[in-house]
């Protein structure tokens, strides 16, 4: 019974959710449900760099990059009009197993393409080899060079997105098809759809929780987090460190990617402004606004800022807001706004006397010394 | 290709591989003495150029240029003060977080104050059209400017850190911090004017190039990324060898576009990183005790 525990603020989430649909139901303000669609898709990419940052301790400035690729690959497959092939036998075999269709886009033009089902797969499976590729050697990397890595990983998928005739150049590709997931669900971004898919993101966002919350809270989330604490000492109790960041990497690059692609749906299109650094940098803000290792911290405030920025409250301060979030979460609040004692402790004590603080530092040293001890029990006693 | 073709390419490489290197340098200089890469360092070049394009407006362009670096080194001293000094003993993910978020900030706050017109500094000498016959290229008398100045950057701060007692202070830092200041040496001092110093070659860089790459508010982060694969590929700190290693981006750079189209020019510099990080982050010139050591 108690390993339930940690599912049970998932059910206060799902609550809060459904109360959350009332209050814009009543207030008339039901529209605003576009947004926090849109910005729970953005979630998605947030809790998976949550485990990354936060638990395995390993940066990535280069999650608009798998984010643009699930995006893209679901852009590319399901709009690229393949009715000159019709004809061709293996277009016939494919579309006797459902895997082309036929439809009609906004033009009133005829369109066979792949799949929304199979073109997502594909995304997935497209952003995990790339991720297993890219993260083989570059996981090895640290601080800086693992930073400045994934960096130029992202900058190399923007200037291919920008660049290629394929992805639209700055065009991006628009015009998707719905995602039909089963029955009458499906992704789409028009205005009948939009309880329906605001439930739909939602559900996937809960999924990914309850999924990164499992994780955490297991043999694999205590190795992570012994990795984060130091290295050296997880690796000499027998801890694969490079195994467990490795899977970490490849498993918030397929959130980035499952993020972008029902994204995509439901926007109808992308553009080359989702796979740029300051998007990136953005995922990154959040993951440390939540508190780093945190993981309800960040789907908060991943959800909360994205629907800020996406409403236009930030004006022409949009970036430079997320920046100064960047610059004043590290200065004053490392450990992530929503540690409720740690607020207490800046605004009601302050500068308490030396003594006290070096007595704090201490007390703290010693636990960490023992959460140390006993995660390495834990996991390999 | 003729010779001509091939000594106009090559000196475009090399004009923009020195300034490259500067940016390079800016890095290193930095990360010895903390221990810190600063990705803001992009910025300042930009800053440094757009503020001389405001002050040629009602000063002569040498005493504008003066005044940007000036007020860039200025900079770079507030950015240490205010926010790096806050955060000693912080973990690299921190610092580096720290350091994204300024270079954020700057290039907004540039947004905001120059808008997102591109503009460049008038040409040092004659116009943009005439030219200087070198073994049969024809080049702007700037890429001779860009040139001499790197190499009087260079030369000067080598002179700095080997002779003067501050320059040898601060490569005492860089060595051992602990030791220094059991020397006397004011290390707190040495990182700020390590800020300082690299804020300040960094505007002047970013004048001198101005004219040529003309200067816009975003065109930071783009530098900041070569001038941080140069200094990988000559190892970081290692300031001599990140000039070699800037001529030989540039030059890359330069001649791919012969073969390439020129949109996919910044992918070499990338692909370029990815390779140095994977297979030899220590740099070309490392010897392999020092690799190991700089690779932790």
């Amino acid at each position: 019974m108690k390993r339930l525990r940690i599912y049970y603020p998932v059910l206060a989430a799902a609550i809060l959710i459904v109360l959350l649909h009332l209050v814009l139901a009543v207030t008339g303000k039901i529209y605003y449900m576009t947004q926090v669609t849109m910005s729970a898709y953005y979630a998605l990419v947030v809790i998976g760099l949550c485990l990354l940052m936060g638990y395995a301790g390993q940066i990535s400035l280069g999650h608009a990059g798998f984010f643009a690729i699930g995006g893209y690959t679901v852009a590319v497959l399901t709009t690229h009009n393949l009715s000159h092939y019709r004809a061709a036998s293996w277009a016939e075999s494919l579309r006797s197993l459902g895997m082309l269709v036929q439809w009609r886009n906004l033009y009133e033009q005829d369109v066979l393409s792949f799949s929304p089902w199979v073109a997502f797969l594909a995304a997935l499976l497209l952003a995990g080899v790339i991720a297993v590729m890219i993260g083989l050697p570059v996981i090895r990397l640290k601080g800086h060079y693992l930073a400045m890595a994934t960096l130029g990983f992202g900058l190399i998928i923007y200037r291919i997105v920008l660049g290629a005739k394929l992805f639209g150049q700055a065009d991006g590709i628009s015009n998707l098809p719905p995602f039909h997931l089963v029955g009458s669900l499906q992704v789409n971004g028009r205005a009948p759809f939009r309880v329906q898919n605001y439930y739909i993101a939602w559900v996937a966002v809960l999924a990914a929780m309850v999924l990164g919350l499992n994780l955490i809270h297991s043999r694999v989330g205590r190795a992570l987090r012994s990795i984060h604490q130091s290295e050296e000492a997880a690796h000499s109790l027998g801890i694969d460190t490079y195994r467990y960041k490795l899977a970490t990497f490849v498993l918030s690059a397929l959130l980035a990617a499952v993020g972008g692609a029902l994204l995509t749906h439901y926007n109808g299109s992308i553009g080359p402004s989702e796979a740029t650094v300051m998007k990136s940098v953005r995922y990154v803000a959040i993951v440390a606004v939540g508190g780093m290792a945190n993981l309800w911290g960040t789907m908060v405030m991943g959800v909360l800022l994205n629907f800020l920025s996406l409403r236009g409250v930030f004006g022409s301060y949009d970036d430079a807001v997320f920046g100064a979030i960047l610059i004043g979460v590290m200065l004053f609040a490392p450990q992530g706004l929503l540690r409720v004692p740690r607020l207490r402790a800046i605004f009601f004590v302050g500068r308490a006397s030396s003594l006290a603080v070096q007595k704090l530092v201490r007390a703290q040293r010693a636990a960490v010394l023992r959460t140390k001890a006993t995660c390495a029990r834990r996991s390999h006693g | 290709m003729t010779f001509a073709l091939f000594v106009q390419y090559a000196l475009s490489g090399i004009t923009v591989g020195s300034v490259y290197a500067i940016v390079a340098i800016g890095f290193n200089i930095i990360y010895c003495t903390t221990g810190i890469i600063n990705f803001a360092q992009g910025e300042f070049l930009i800053v440094g150029a757009m503020t001389a394009i405001s002050l040629a407006q009602v000063a002569p362009l040498p005493v504008a240029i003066l005044g940007a670096v000036l007020i860039t080194t200025a900079l770079g001293a507030v950015v240490e003060l205010v926010f790096i000094r806050q955060v000693r003993n912080a973990s690299v993910l921190r610092l580096i977080i720290i350091t994204i978020g300024l270079s954020i900030l700057i290039r907004e706050a540039m947004l905001h104050v120059w808008d997102e017109q591109v503009r460049s500094l008038p040409y040092f000498t004659g116009t943009a059209v005439s030219t200087v016959t070198l073994l049969g290229a024809h080049i702007s008398p700037q890429v001779l400017w860009v040139l001499g100045v790197s190499a009087v950057i260079v030369t000067a701060l080598t002179l700095f850190f080997r002779y003067t007692t501050t320059g040898r202070a601060m490569r005492a830092c860089a060595d051992d911090r602990m030791a220094a200041r059991l020397c006397g040496v004011n290390d707190r001092w040495m990182v700020t004017l390590s800020f300082m110093l690299s804020a300040g070659i960094g505007a002047l860089a970013g004048c001198v190039v101005s004219p040529i790459t003309q200067t816009q508010y975003d065109m930071g982060a783009p530098l900041a990324i070569k001038g941080f694969t140069v200094a990988i590929l000559g190892g970081l700190g290692n300031s001599m060898a990140a000039v070699a290693a800037g001529l030989f981006l540039g030059l890359l750079e330069a001649f791919v576009v012969s073969v390439l189209p020129a949109s996919y020019k910044e992918v070499v510099a990338l692909v370029v990183l990815l390779l140095i990080l994977v297979f030899r982050p220590s740099g070309l010139f490392a010897r392999r005790e020092t690799s190991a050591l700089r690779a932790a």
